[in-house]
């Protein structure tokens, strides 16, 4: 008996580890295809031993559904700034434990204290970036538009057919109200008829309406102008130097995606132990040199690609910072009215 | 008391549903029930950020199909969403016209092949498709766009480049939507004439018949319910269909599948999505219900 | 048997058959070339390499998609066909009360758009309690499958007099024998055109399967289309072309099949 003891022992303390192997063991990660390395993953499942899966999803307005509906057994999800606070009012996430994320600290300083979140309690930035638009210059009349929305929504005369909007309201609408000095969250019907009617005339000039393929189309200089995230600019300018990269006067929508912890996880624990990884600089700035878009932690940049940081369209420059306008949420009011002018639009 | 005759049919009868129920049972539970809730959604109040308010009931879905306010707070009557009902109905009839035209000969010729022969052209019919639909697309756009190679093999006849617009236009849409929907047309109608006896068509023609009648008497009605199940399974689908549109056509006008997932998306507006659904659904019905009534009404009279 | 004789009578019938054979290639070419760019674009050629078939074998998520979409897309094939060539026998022959609303129900799946059918299967799964998994995309894909699968069955036994199959079945003893004997050899054209329409719809689905979907179920429709928001990268050609490989292993290989049955 005695010296089965040690036995019994070791046996228990073994089997005590691989169950704790075990509940450190599986993390499942959902985010959009290619918005993140897989050499990355391979690495965080090296440093912590918990096994990750990556599923992917196309949109926040899915996810969401997927989520209200009941749906998704996902550990970290990404969703963007614009959907965190609707999906806190409906319980659809998760508190932090901040202390299992001594990595906050990380934050740079812009990004300590956001309106969607203030508290940092469920989301923390990923990557962020612009939604402005870019242009050729060596097709567009003079080689140089100004630094506005006009040129976008009331293109000079030649370059109608060779210009692309993106295919969301809720990327074209925000412009549209900025432009016109509108309230983007207006819920009076005449303002909103006000931009109704630009977005008419701006659709007589559009080539199309499309969010796919924004790279390749300006990298071939297939069109002369193109709403744009600053992330897929940054690689069509890598393929056609005379891309220009515009931050209107007039101001300019951002997004950061953020990482969440949806209720019903199953993996919490290793949910934070992710997400506080993710938030050294040296790993963040792994997925910014892949994605091609910016972070929000202090010292990344010292891992950055230089062409990366160093391009004005991702690291925006000082005398630009004002014209950012960060996410609000609209009243439902508001948005249903957005959805009637985009009905309109393509009735 | 029954007569054996009648215990026999009844047996038969029994049979029969007893081959539907396991098809049946897999629908009723995963698709009826399914669709059962989503009915009561579209009678529900929308919830603020997606989703319903459970029992808050409202018929302001269907309502909203047919009259809104302007911008100017009057109410009117809705045009929008017929209009793009209308568009997605006439693009769903080229589709099969299309389709049937091209898919006709096609599955004639197939079905006249030998056997052997018969079975690779078919599995040749759906290779393709193991690749994935936005990728195809993709494929097109780069055949269909300005200097692309259709535009270059055009220039090489001497038509100037860029000159004829292919892609983003409605020609590039009807492309996308035959290629993605051919199968379903040539299967079908293959299936149906791959029992055609030759011999009946050459007997035709011994006694006279030209090649129309040989084709109006002897190949045709043996098509027909090959070309019906066909243009099912393309119509409907191409219905609901607005990816192709979205990426050939430009994206300047909603198609009704696009306008039903926008509700249940940004439009933050389920019970819409749910009520447009129904709507559509209740219009395709009607038309098979006023189709089936004029068959029977043509046995009747036959 | 001269079989390719006729033909001549119906001149249009060949030229239309080899059109329709260049139009369906003719982009599959174009798309396969493109795995070999050497570039980040799956639309601008920028030279002949190899590099993303590499890519491809190094990343475990897109060949998880693919093994998924081939799981989901055989096994509800499988039984979608089964499904349907019963429910056509038993649609076959003498309309009874209540057939109309019957064919209704197999046709149901064709008419909901797929976002409707989508919300609408999560909740139910979500209301009896169902965890999501390759399983729940599994059901769904039957469901949907279906009337794929069914109506080329239909379409081949209509014509067909339902008393023959039945005399055919009084000959033998077993109804299990009568139908491999008498029925599956009589249908096989339609059972087979069917199995390969639902196999297609299957491989295509997004919406759907990606509401249905569990944690590590993405499967590659859902992947491809998820990767919009970065741009199609060739990439998704090179695991196209895998998949292409693939099928073209699976035509050649079920020939040879056929070939030593004879």
């Amino acid at each position: 008996m005695i010296r089965r003891t040690p036995l019994a022992l070791s046996v228990v303390l073994a089997l005590g580890l691989s169950g704790a192997a075990q509940a450190a063991g599986s993390l499942n990660f959902a985010n959009w295809s290619d918005y993140y390395p897989p050499e990355l993953l391979k690495k965080f499942e090296a440093d912590t031993g918990i096994k990750a899966t990556l599923d992917a999803y196309d949109s926040n307005e899915t996810l969401l559904a997927k989520l209200k509906a009941g749906g998704g057994n996902y550990d970290v999800v990404v969703p963007s700034d614009s959907f965190i606070q609707i999906m806190v009012q409906e319980d659809l996430l998760q508190k932090f434990d901040k202390s299992k994320l001594p990595n906050l600290a990380n934050l740079a300083p812009t990004f300590q204290k956001l309106d969607f979140d203030p508290g940092h309690d469920y989301s923390v930035p990923y990557l962020w970036g612009t939604t402005g638009y870019s242009y050729d210059s060596a097709q567009v009349p003079g080689g140089k538009l100004d630094e506005s929305w006009g040129p976008f929504f009331a293109p000079p005369a030649e370059l109608k057919g060779k210009v692309v909007a993106l295919n969301s309201m809720d990327d074209l609408f925000p412009p549209a109200a900025f432009y016109l000095g509108i309230d983007r969250c207006t819920e009076d019907p005449q303002e909103v008829k006000k931009i109704m009617e630009l977005l008419s005339q701006q659709k007589d000039m559009l080539a199309m309406y499309n969010s796919d393929g924004t790279i390749e189309r300006m990298a071939a200089g297939e069109v002369a102008m193109h709403q744009q995230w600053n992330g897929a600019f940054h690689r069509a300018k890598e393929q056609r130097d005379s891309l220009v990269y515009v931050y209107p006067k007039e101001g300019i929508s951002t997004f950061i995606d953020n990482f969440v912890i949806p209720k019903g996880a199953t993996n919490v624990e290793e949910a934070h132990v992710f997400i506080n990884w993710m938030m050294q600089p040296e790993n963040i700035a792994a997925a910014s040199n892949f994605a091609k878009y910016n972070n929000a932690i202090a010292g990344a940049e010292k891992f950055m690609d230089k062409a990366l940081f160093d391009d004005p369209a991702i690291n925006t420059p000082q005398d630009k910072l004002e014209r950012l306008r960060s996410f609000k949420l609209c009243s439902p009011k508001a948005l249903a009215l957005r959805t009637k002018v985009w009905t309109k639009l393509k009735k | 008391m029954s007569t054996p005759r009648q215990l026999a049919e009844r047996r038969q009868l029994l049979r029969r549903l007893g081959l539907i129920a396991p098809g049946m049972a897999m629908l009723a539970v995963f698709l009826v029930a399914p669709l059962a809730i989503m009915l009561l959604v579209s009678f529900l109040q929308p919830g603020e950020y997606g989703g319903v308010k459970w029992g808050e009931y409202s018929a302001e879905a269907y309502i909203s199909f047919f009259y809104e306010r302007d911008f100017d707070d009057n109410l009117v009557f809705n045009t929008d969403y017929l209009g793009i009902f209308q568009r997605s109905f006439w693009l769903a009839v080229a589709t099969t016209v299309g389709c049937l035209l091209i898919g006709f000969p096609t599955a004639l010729y197939l079905a006249l092949q030998s056997e052997k022969k018969r079975n690779l052209l078919l599995f040749l019919v759906t290779v393709p498709f193991w690749t994935n639909l936005l990728v195809r697309v993709y494929a097109w756009m780069l055949l269909l766009r300005n200097g692309g190679l259709v535009d270059g093999a055009l220039g090489v006849f001497g038509v100037p480049e860029g000159s004829v617009g292919l892609l983003y236009s409605s020609g590039a849409v009807m492309i996308g939507l035959l290629y993605s929907f051919l199968p379903f047309m040539v299967l079908p109608i293959y299936t149906s004439l791959e029992k055609l006896d030759w011999r009946l068509v050459e007997a035709a023609f011994d006694l006279g018949a030209n090649r129309w009648q040989a084709l109006k008497r002897v190949i045709l009605p043996l098509a027909l319910p090959g070309m019906l199940a066909g243009a099912t399974l393309v119509f409907i689908p191409a219905l609901g269909n607005y990816i192709i549109p979205e990426l050939l056509g430009g994206g300047k006008a909603l198609m009704i599948g696009n306008l039903v997932q926008l509700q249940f998306g940004s439009g933050h507006n389920w019970p819409l999505g749910a009520a447009l659904a129904f709507s559509l659904f209740s219009l395709v019905l009607l038309a098979l219900l006023f189709n089936g009534l004029r068959q029977r009404g043509q046995e009747v009279r036959a | 048997m001269n079989l390719q004789g006729p033909l001549w009578r119906f001149t249009g019938v060949r030229p239309v058959a080899w059109t329709f054979f260049a139009f369906l290639y003719i982009p599959i070419l174009v798309l396969v070339a493109l795995s070999f760019n050497a570039g980040q674009s799956a639309t601008l050629w920028q030279g002949f390499s190899f590099k993303w078939y590499g890519v491809v074998a190094n990343d475990p998520e897109i060949l998880r998609a693919a093994k998924n979409s081939l799981i989901v897309a055989v096994c509800a094939t499988l039984i979608s066909t089964c499904l349907a060539t019963l429910a056509a026998l038993g649609m076959h022959g003498r309309r009874f009360r209540g057939q109309g609303a019957l064919q209704g129900v197999l046709g149901l799946p064709l008419l909901v758009p797929d976002i409707v059918c989508a919300v609408a299967i999560l909740m139910f799964f979500a209301f009896i309690g169902l965890k999501l998994s390759l399983l729940t995309i599994l059901i769904a894909h039957v469901v949907f499958c279906t009337p794929f699968a069914y109506l080329p069955i239909r379409a081949r036994l209509q014509g067909m007099d339902p008393r023959l199959l039945e005399a055919a079945a009084d000959l033998y003893a077993s109804p299990w024998r009568a139908f491999w004997r008498i029925s599956f050899p009589l249908l096989l054209p339609g059972i087979l055109s069917g199995a390969m329409l639902a196999f297609i719809i299957s491989m295509d689905d997004f919406v759907i399967t990606y509401f249905v979907a569990g944690a590590g179920s993405t499967t590659l429709p859902v992947y491809i289309f998820s990767s919009i928001r970065m741009g199609i990268s060739p990439k998704i050609n090179a695991i196209s072309s895998i998949m292409l490989v693939l099928s073209i292993l699976f035509v050649t290989l079920s020939y040879y099949l056929g070939q030593r049955k004879r």
